[in-house]
């Protein structure tokens, strides 16, 4: 063991502050939200000042089977979430990512510069500059449409018409970035020779991406197929271009919340369901870290 | 088997010429190897054989066909990577299996085959096992056992022996002689190793530069090197080579500030060498021998120091500004005084002119 190199008293003095705003923006909130789950707190009105406690009546309320699929609720929710994420993350940005690194793999060149540029720029420009850019590309009289009518295609009100489709589109180009980076750093660590190797032995793409690519980049898909999946699922980004309508077509879950709790000001259910999605997160995360762990137990 | 033909080869990678104009012809059944320092470009002839890189210009026949256009796959070569290149996420079994695999066997006939083939390279209890649990010299086996198992009509071998040590570098080394005997391969060897090089191969490439500075047996590179860069990177130890003077009838090693004369009369002078001119002696160490009183033809040294190396020892001798090695096959090297005079063994001598080339 090596030796602390500060006093535990000390060492408490430095923490302080952090603990502190965690203490402070973290764990109020957290068990805050718990407890204003059982309420029926409200913004205005009566229950905003004296709000009843409600027991569980909010959560069976979110549950009850009657209304469950039904447009803006809960299960509805949840629907659109389940679409949302196979779509824009599984599909898109694992599957695109995996296929631009595999494609770029052990190349060089101004292409390759090009490509890996434009999509971390993606990733990493703010959410309101990108929305809005999103926006102009998608109107009716907008970029796309332009674009689509110079080779004879009749335009389309696409946020309107097409609104899963538009919001998967727009975060499978938001977020491809990671996935195609940790992918392609995952292929620059299988050495040149393996893939060499199948070369002359005279195996075909395919073979070599079954037989050798795929075995070696396993642990690094379930990685990234939890970290991408636990993302998408809290991201709020696509009301920036939705609102979650038209008529709660794109009413993913954060969306859902949100509009619950602040729109409609129904703190209690606000807060039950967030209570649930967090409870949702947890069971990614613990599969994640289940996961990561499995793995350093079996490379180390 | 087959033969190779190769006509003017060349390869850069932007400025910088990695081969350069190599033409080299092998017949079936040969061992070559190609023997140079790093970047002397013989990895990459060996790349380009293999299809694994394209060259600028030239030609590669194998067997009489054209295949320098060809991808690897169709060229009908196996090859062994210096780091073996095995699928750690697969078995032994599997490892040696792919190329049976990749054509579509039947499992039952590709379990036969890896399984002759792994006893025969004595690897056979090895097969459900991963690379992983392997030593470095099983995992050699395995990946001369892929190799084996692809039934390639050229075997290339990609400095196969540089990841072990020095005594599984010996076994390794007899292995694949045998090996090569046994299945009677035509195979390219790359190596930086003079000595596994003179063990192995039937022909030495000895590259530089990307230029090949010369091709024969290795008996004919040992015994006739065409320039200093040869000279010195065969034998072990190197070459002795001395800056030397030729006038009247006496040499003079000019080692350091003052010159010193040995008679040149017995030597057989090349044609070439005029009178006044100067020149490189080469000498090896094992045609020396240590004087302890002057000689005619003697050149006078300080004894710098002695290893004894078991079957031969090494004496190293400080003449001038320069360390010249003597080898003798004694067990010990004898006591000596710190004053030593050195003969040179005028039937063992090489004299190359200004420019490094040998002269005649």
């Amino acid at each position: 063991m090596q030796k602390a190199i500060l006093s535990r008293e000390l060492s408490l003095l430095f923490l302080a502050p952090a603990l502190v705003f965690i203490a402070l923006f973290l764990l109020y909130p957290f068990f805050s939200i718990i407890q204003m789950s059982f309420t029926n707190q409200t913004l205005v009105g009566a229950n905003a000042i004296n709000p009843q406690n409600v027991g569980f009546q909010n959560y069976v309320e979110l549950f009850n089977t009657k209304d469950w699929m039904r447009q803006g609720e809960m299960g509805h929710s949840l629907w659109l979430t389940v679409q949302f994420v196979i779509g824009s993350a599984l599909i898109g940005q694992a599957m695109l990512g995996l296929g631009i690194a595999t494609a770029f793999n052990n190349r060089k060149g101004l292409l390759r510069e090009i490509v890996f540029t434009l999509a971390i720029a993606a990733w990493i420009i703010p959410d309101v500059v990108v929305a809005f850019a999103w926006f102009a590309y998608l109107d009716p009289e907008g970029t796309l449409n332009m674009m689509l009518q110079a080779i004879g295609i009749q335009p389309l009100d696409w946020l309107f018409d097409y609104p899963m489709f538009s919001i998967i589109l727009f975060n499978t180009w938001r977020g491809t970035a990671f996935s195609m980076l940790l992918f392609s750093s995952a292929l620059a660590s299988i050495p040149p020779s393996y893939m060499e190797t199948a070369d002359v032995i005279g195996a075909s793409p395919w073979q070599k991406f079954r037989d050798i690519l795929l075995p070696l980049l396993r642990r690094y898909i379930a990685t990234d197929l939890i970290l991408i999946t636990l993302w998408t699922f809290n991201t709020f980004t696509p009301f920036l271009l939705t609102g979650g309508g038209p008529i709660n077509r794109t009413n993913v879950i954060s969306i859902y919340t949100y509009s619950v709790g602040l729109r409609f000001f129904e703190f209690g259910k606000a807060s039950a369901i967030a209570v649930v999605v967090m409870l949702i997160n947890l069971v990614l995360a613990s599969i994640y870290l289940f996961v990561s762990r499995n793995q350093q137990g079996k490379t180390a | 088997m087959a033969s190779i033909e190769i006509r003017n080869l060349r390869k850069t990678f932007g400025k910088v010429v990695a081969v350069n104009e190599v033409s080299l012809s092998m017949t079936d059944g040969e061992f070559v190897a190609l023997l140079g320092p790093s970047g002397c470009g013989k990895t990459t002839t060996l790349r380009m054989i293999s299809g694994l890189e394209m060259p600028d210009s030239g030609s590669i026949h194998i067997n009489g066909k054209d295949v320098t256009s060809l991808p690897p796959r169709s060229r009908d070569v196996a090859m062994v990577f210096q780091d073996y290149a095995l699928y750690p996420h697969m078995t032994i079994l599997d490892n040696i299996g792919y190329p049976l695999k990749v054509r579509g066997a039947p499992h039952n006939e590709l379990k036969e085959q890896v399984t002759s083939v792994a006893n025969n390279l004595q690897i056979g209890g090895l097969l459900a096992r991963r690379p992983g649990q392997l030593s470095g010299g099983q995992q050699q086996r395995v990946a001369v056992a892929r190799a084996v198992v692809h039934h390639a009509q050229v075997f290339l071998f990609d400095e196969p022996l540089s990841n072990l040590d020095a005594k599984l570098r010996l076994e390794a080394r007899a292995f694949l002689k045998h090996l090569q005997r046994e299945v009677g391969i035509t195979a390219v060897y790359v190596t930086h190793d003079q000595a596994e090089a003179m063990a192995l191969a039937d022909k030495i490439v000895v590259m530089k530069d990307g230029s090949i500075m010369q091709a024969g047996t290795p008996l004919e590179i040992y015994r006739h090197p065409v320039n200093t860069f040869v000279a010195s990177f065969i034998g072990n130890p190197p070459m002795n080579l001395l800056p030397c003077e030729i006038n009247g009838g006496s040499i003079y090693v000019q080692t350091g500030d003052s010159p010193q004369a040995m008679s040149a009369a017995g030597l057989r002078l090349p044609a070439a060498l005029a009178k006044g001119s100067q020149f490189t002696l080469g000498v090896r160490p094992e045609h020396i021998r240590v004087l302890t009183e002057p000689a005619a033809d003697s050149i006078k040294g300080t004894l710098y120091v002695t290893q004894t190396l078991g079957g031969e020892a090494l004496v190293i001798v400080r003449v001038g500004e320069q360390l010249i090695t003597i080898r003798l096959f004694e067990d010990e090297a004898p006591p000596l005084p710190n004053e030593v005079y050195l003969s040179f063994d005028a039937d063992h001598l090489f004299f190359f002119g200004p420019d490094g080339q040998v002269l005649r």
